[in-house]
């Protein structure tokens, strides 16, 4: 049995034996060249004239191309045809690349690309939302709206209300890995790239245009990436098409990798927004109306800014129950990078909202925010089993545990807890049928010891002037399933060798995430053989064609599933030959070896046979994942097949003179359904949570006011460092078994613990709150000065 | 680099326990560049080309014994006569893992892998220096996946294992050595020079006081990879081992110009923990390694750690031009944003720190806890005598230009008893001192706001209170 098993991350021995490559550490052929882009200094305006003969004949360099020198439309935009890969007669952000140097040298590259001189007759950009909203710049017509209920009337008829607002800024990836890419030039005009690339379908598609060749002429390879997080969906088209131009221009193979400055500068981060708040509610904090309007700010493109403000919308309710619920989105176009996917795609954003206005509400009404937050919570799910107490989860669920079961692979199409009619339903009309947050957050606060430690960090602070310590417990529940319904599917390839090794593909991407490994344990557990017998291979689009990002937390639900179906169609075949070959039916795959009635023979034996009577030992697999149908302009359906679930609680001290502050515990529970790896999901679960709490705190972007972004390099821009991480960081599984009818009952496990890390920004809240009468009204990031501004408000 | 910037060299050093002589390096190779492009190995990871990620994290050997070292802002001279390992070189020649690198395996420490081999790296230096300060160790690697817990499990894990005996003994195995190393002069005309003693040091400088001296490099390293800067004419100053050390007589530390952050923390530590502890938060265990603090002053940044907690000790700075010595209160040095009181050709030769009583308190201010310059520094150094106030030195980075005292709020308290009262007459004075920069770490107003602070931290501080959130244990 490999699924379920803590096991290692497949390529833990070559990353710490620095074996691992990744995209710049591939060898390259005598001859490769090397790129760098020129970038605009200014944020907006018409270009006069370009001086480049001081780049063209800097050492090394072959030649240096502008939007003029292209030969084909190079478009690098995932969405909407407007990245032009070289800016054309205008530019939109400081950073936008307008020139592209080809060199001999990485170093050659990055020398002369500084040597342009671009003249640009600049003009005022547009760079902060009321920038935006004044010159009505926007990405759609207007603003979309969702709503349930009537949030006005029923605001009128309030007992309680209040209105407020929450910034919170983007986010810079920085995956260590900095965007890379490789273009070999082959026989015929064809192209194979080397991409560091979450998605190399489109990297495909994006090469195969701007080198004016079909599909079928390029091929896309991506074996890992050093992180992507979002980050690595569209940005690195720019690079992939630039060395497929340039490769095709010179004939030599091309590469590119951004600096890290350069990566910062060019590429898009998570969406800064402003969410505000009109909340109506009773004296117990129950929300009876809310108003939310949210204003993203999307950068210059519009990339993936729609789904990702959609995401956001969509999460605006979390694990609460809303009867009258209206959210306002608004998707701004500035002269900013293009702020693109990262981890949670919008849902962060979302959550944090109304996190935001639980806490705002309990603070105003002196309740703990853990109660008002209990008594909006989404009911949990009508389950036979036993109601969970403190000490004990609710019961797991048998549909696990029946091995048929697992091994069927067959979805029905209505799974009898999905179909209740009296569930509750969110603001966009999902009914929520299989909610655990009540019992999670009970057993999640039993084990933390919440209301003790409260109470005893009241008595703390009432004996401490100068230091102040905060605790909060907050809940996530996040939507699985791409909101675009058509990429939601996958493709996978399984060939058996005649001594029974095992070739693996499927269209998922490898960012660190653990997805190969998880992937390979079902292969392994489909055939009953050890894990080392599967080989895990590099994600190559001629082997699985038109696949959709590794994205969405979707990586193990698709690809799984489309590997489950491609083993158990090779299964099959072999046991169909050896059932007519020793006429029995009872077959079984287990350690390594085939039991035929009452004969036993290796797996590899198996494979031989069925290849001596001439079976096809190779299959595809193909997966889409059923029942949901969602339209995102009504804001009705279901987009998601199931959420994910989850709770952390997290224990902060501040210093009220400064603002500094650090996070003292964390204790999470968290629902990867029946997990594939226990390992491998805790391991996204305490990463997620750092990465979280680190957009939330140290985490700042910072713009000047000519729309230069001044935090471009890890010297100014912090994400958590070692010492940062909770001192006491406790993460325990809820390992209940999912309902909907995932492979082997997991759940999704890359976006959703990212928001646990709003659980730090809430303990710092409830920090601030014992600083004085008012409330802290703190805004995010909570870097030590917006703290300390916090602070300074209670007592105004 | 493509552009000749200087001359070339011949350099040698030992990599992975294999000799290594160079003809002909530009000496602003850096070491990853050369590690990655000439030699192939390349699991020695570029992550920010800045000293700032630690993913490009070598082990350097020599005499001193073993230290993690940024490659990316290493030039190739300064590796000349060490050992060089990289994360190739930890497994032994029997190919069995490194604890550090079986303990990463077996606690699911990587997940991307990108930021492992520095990681490892760095784990490996520090458990060969039985170093198990965890969290000081590991501040400047740099890991974006998994949160660090697994990371830090690994290296509590590897801890009680024996090092390998292939890396015990690389600090008493010489290593190559190198034409310059002996410290043989270079042909005339040449415009990379690396001496061996403050003397020639001295004289070269005078000769060519329009070379740029590089010391640890973890300032001039960025002039290179980042702003592409023809440096000219350089002198490497890590062969000049007599400005390196500390030199303790009855009423001073002098302080070597070529000693690094490290050696100062472990040196001027125990007399001042408030220097050491904030010295802690210096860069990184990388950059401590590398820089100096020579170098941290006479770049003259006004947000350079050490200037100010020096200033509130009262140090005397001494330059030297040729044979020509002249001394000076720090502060003096520091004259306007990018401008000292040092002559063409003059160079730091130390800083000396008087014994006193210990007073002093650095408060750093930064986004992040670690590995962050900071916002505002305040080294503060207030006397009391009785109940009333008789001296204070109250120094800061952040607040203006250069490295400054805050003159107005030091009188303020001066002949005031030691309470609440004067210390708030003292933030109010300090309003004139200062007219602090807005900028991406902070705004003005909250950089006045917290150096006035400070003064209030510094009296609940002597009185006992609580005040630092990184004593706040469960």
């Amino acid at each position: 049995m490999n699924v379920a098993k803590p096991l290692p991350h497949d390529a833990a021995r070559l990353h710490v034996t620095g074996a691992a490559r990744y995209t710049d550490d591939i060898p390259t052929p005598p001859g490769t060249l090397h790129l760098a882009f020129g970038t605009s200094p200014v944020a907006a305006g018409t270009i006069k004239t370009m001086n480049l003969e001081p780049a063209k004949s800097a050492p090394g360099v072959i030649a240096v191309l502008t939007a003029d020198d292209l030969p084909h439309d190079c478009d690098v935009s995932p969405s909407a045809h407007d990245e032009p890969l070289l800016a054309e007669g205008t530019v939109h952000h400081a950073g936008q690349p307008v020139f592209l140097v080809i060199a001999t040298s990485h170093l050659a590259a990055r020398y002369a690309a500084t040597l342009g001189d671009v003249q640009i007759d600049e003009t005022r950009p547009i760079l902060t939302i009321e920038d935006a909203l004044a010159a009505d710049s926007r990405f759609e017509e207007g603003p979309r709206v969702y709503q349930k209920g009537d949030a006005a009337k029923a605001l009128d008829g309030a007992a309680q209300r209040l209105d407020g607002s929450i910034t919170m800024g983007g986010q810079e990836h920085f995956y260590l890995e900095g965007q890379a890419a490789l273009a070999l030039p082959q026989e015929d005009g064809d192209m194979v790239v080397q991409s560091s690339t979450q998605h190399p379908t489109e990297i495909q598609h994006k090469v195969a245009h701007a080198i004016g060749r079909p599909m079928h002429a390029v091929r896309v390879e991506t074996r890992r990436m050093g992180g992507g997080f979002g980050g690595k969906e569209s940005q690195g088209n720019a690079l992939a098409v630039a060395c497929a131009v340039a490769a095709s221009l010179t004939g030599k193979p091309c590469k590119m990798r951004y600096d890290r400055d350069d990566d910062f500068i060019i590429t898009g981060k998570r969406h800064d927004f402003r969410i505000e708040y009109d909340v109506g509610f009773d004296t117990r904090g129950r929300i009876t109306a809310l108003d939310f309007t949210q204003y993203a700010r999307c950068g210059w493109a519009q990339d993936l800014s729609l789904p990702v403000a959609d995401r956001a919308m969509l999460h605006a309710d979390n694990a609460y129950h809303l009867d009258n619920i209206r959210i306002t989105s608004h998707r701004l176009r500035t002269n900013t990078q293009s702020a693109t996917a990262f981890r949670g795609f919008g849902g962060p954003q979302g959550v944090l909202g109304i996190e935001r206005v639980m806490d705002h509400i309990a603070q105003h009404l002196g309740l703990d925010p853990l109660e008002v937050r209990r008594v909006n919570y989404y009911a949990d799910r009508i389950s036979d089993a036993p109601a969970a107490t403190p000490d004990a989860p609710a019961a797991i669920p048998d549909a696990d545990t029946n091995s048929a079961a697992r091994g069927s692979g067959k979805i029905p199409s209505d799974p009898p807890d999905l179909a209740q009619t009296d569930a509750q339903t969110t603001p966009y009309h999902q009914p929520v049928t299989d909610c655990i947050i009540n019992a999670l957050t009970q057993r999640l606060a039993h084990s933390a010891d919440y209301a003790n430690r409260r109470r005893a960090i009241a008595e703390w602070n009432a004996a401490n002037p100068v230091l102040k310590r905060g605790i909060a417990l907050t809940p996530v529940k996040f939507g699985i399933s791409f909101t675009l319904t058509h990429l939601n599917q996958a493709g996978a390839l399984v060939h058996v060798y005649q001594d029974g090794s095992i070739h693996m593909n499927h269209g998922g991407t490898e960012m660190g995430q653990g997805l190969f490994l998880k992937v390979a344990q079902v292969a392994a557990d489909r055939f009953g053989v050890p894990l080392e017998t599967v080989k895990i291979t590099a994600t190559d689009t001629a082997k699985v064609p038109n696949t959709s990002a590794t994205a969405a937390s979707s990586g193990s639900d698709l690809n799984g599933m489309a590997v489950q179906n491609a083993c158990d169609e090779i299964r099959k075949r072999i046991e169909d030959h050896l059932a007519e070959r020793y006429q029995t039916r009872e077959i079984t795959f287990a350690d390594g070896m085939v039991q035929v009635g009452r004969e036993e023979i290796t797996f590899a034996q198996a494979a031989t046979a069925a290849y001596e009577a001439r079976i096809s030992l190779s299959a595809t697999g193909f997966y889409k994942t059923p029942d949901i149908q969602w339209d995102r302009i009504a804001g009705k359906g279901r987009p998601f097949f199931y959420f994910a679930y989850g709770a952390a609680c997290t224990e902060v001290v501040i210093d009220t003179l400064t603002g500094e502050n650090r996070i003292l515990r964390a204790d999470i529970l968290h629902d990867a359904g029946h997990s594939l790896n226990p390992a491998i999901d805790t391991g996204q679960i305490e990463g997620g949570y750092v990465q979280g709490a680190g957009w939330l705190t140290t985490e700042e972007l910072v713009w000047d006011d000519k729309g230069v972004l001044k935090t471009h390099a890890p010297s100014t821009y912090k994400i958590p460092a070692c010492s940062d991480r909770p001192d006491v960081f406790n993460v325990a599984l809820w390992d209940q078994s999912n309902p909907a009818q995932t492979v082997y009952r997991s759940k999704a496990v890359g976006e959703p613990p990212f928001m646990l890390g709003i659980s730090a920004f809430m303990a710092l809240s409830d920090a601030i709150a014992a600083c004085g009468p008012a409330y802290g009204d703190l805004q995010a990031p909570a870097t030590p000065e917006a703290v300390l501004n916090a602070v300074e408000r209670t007592r105004a | 680099m493509v552009p000749r910037l200087v001359d070339l060299m011949d350099i040698s050093f030992s990599l992975n326990g294999n000799p290594v002589s160079l003809r002909d390096v530009s000496p602003t190779t850096t070491l990853l560049d050369w590690l990655r492009d000439a030699q192939h190995l390349t699991g020695t990871k570029e992550g920010c080309n800045e000293g700032d990620c630690g993913a490009c994290t070598v082990m350097i050997t020599d005499a001193d014994g073993s230290r993690a070292l940024n490659g990316c802002i290493l030039f190739l001279p300064q590796v000349s006569g060490k050992h060089v390992t990289t994360v190739e070189g930890l497994a032994a020649p029997d190919a069995t893992l490194h604890p550090a690198q079986q303990a990463m395996i077996d606690h699911h420490g990587s997940q991307c892998g990108f930021c492992t081999p520095g990681f490892v790296v760095t784990m490996a230096a520090a458990h060969l220096n039985g170093a198990t300060d965890h969290d000081v160790q590991l501040a400047g690697n740099l890991c974006r996946c998994t949160g660090y817990a697994p990371i830090i499990r690994a290296a509590e894990a590897a801890a009680s294992r024996p090092a390998p005996p292939h890396l015990l003994h690389l600090s008493t195995t010489p290593p190559g050595e190198s034409p310059l190393a002996t410290g043989a002069e270079p042909p005339n005309g040449t415009t990379a020079h690396q001496p061996d003693s403050a003397d020639k040091l001295a004289q070269r400088y005078a000769a060519h006081p329009d070379a740029t001296l590089i010391a640890g490099a973890t300032d001039v390293g960025l002039w290179v990879t980042k702003q592409h800067r023809d440096l000219g004419h350089v002198i490497f100053l890590n062969k000049c081992t007599d400005l390196r050390g500390i030199k303790e007589s009855d009423s001073a530390f002098r302080i070597g110009a070529m000693t690094t952050l490290a050696q100062v923390e472990t040196a001027l530590g125990p007399h001042f923990p408030s220097l050491g502890a904030m010295i802690r938060r210096y860069g990184s265990v990388q950059v401590r390694n590398a820089a100096t603090i020579g170098g941290n002053i006479a770049n003259g940044s006004p947000i350079g750690d050490s200037p100010p907690a020096l200033i509130a000790l009262g140090a005397t700075l001494h330059l030297r031009h040729g044979d020509t010595r002249r001394d000076m209160p720090l502060e003096d040095f520091f004259i306007a944003y990018g401008k000292q009181d040092r002559q063409p050709g003059e160079f730091v030769e130390a800083v000396s720190v008087p014994k006193q009583p210990d007073r002093l308190r650095c408060y750093k201010l930064s986004k992040r806890f670690d590995q962050d310059i900071s916002a505002v520094c305040g080294c503060l150094f207030i006397t009391v005598e009785g109940d009333q106030v008789t001296a204070a030195r109250l120094a800061y980075g952040g607040m203006a230009g250069t490295p400054k005292r805050a003159a107005r709020a030091e009188q303020a308290m001066i002949g005031q008893p030691f309470t609440q009262a004067t210390i708030e007459g003292a933030m109010q004075a300090m309003a004139q001192d200062f007219e602090p920069l807005s900028d991406m770490r902070a705004s003005a107003a909250y950089r006045l706001k917290t150096a006035q602070n400070m003064l209030l931290r510094y009296l609940h501080d002597m009185r006992g209170t609580a005040v630092n959130v990184q004593e706040v244990t469960l």
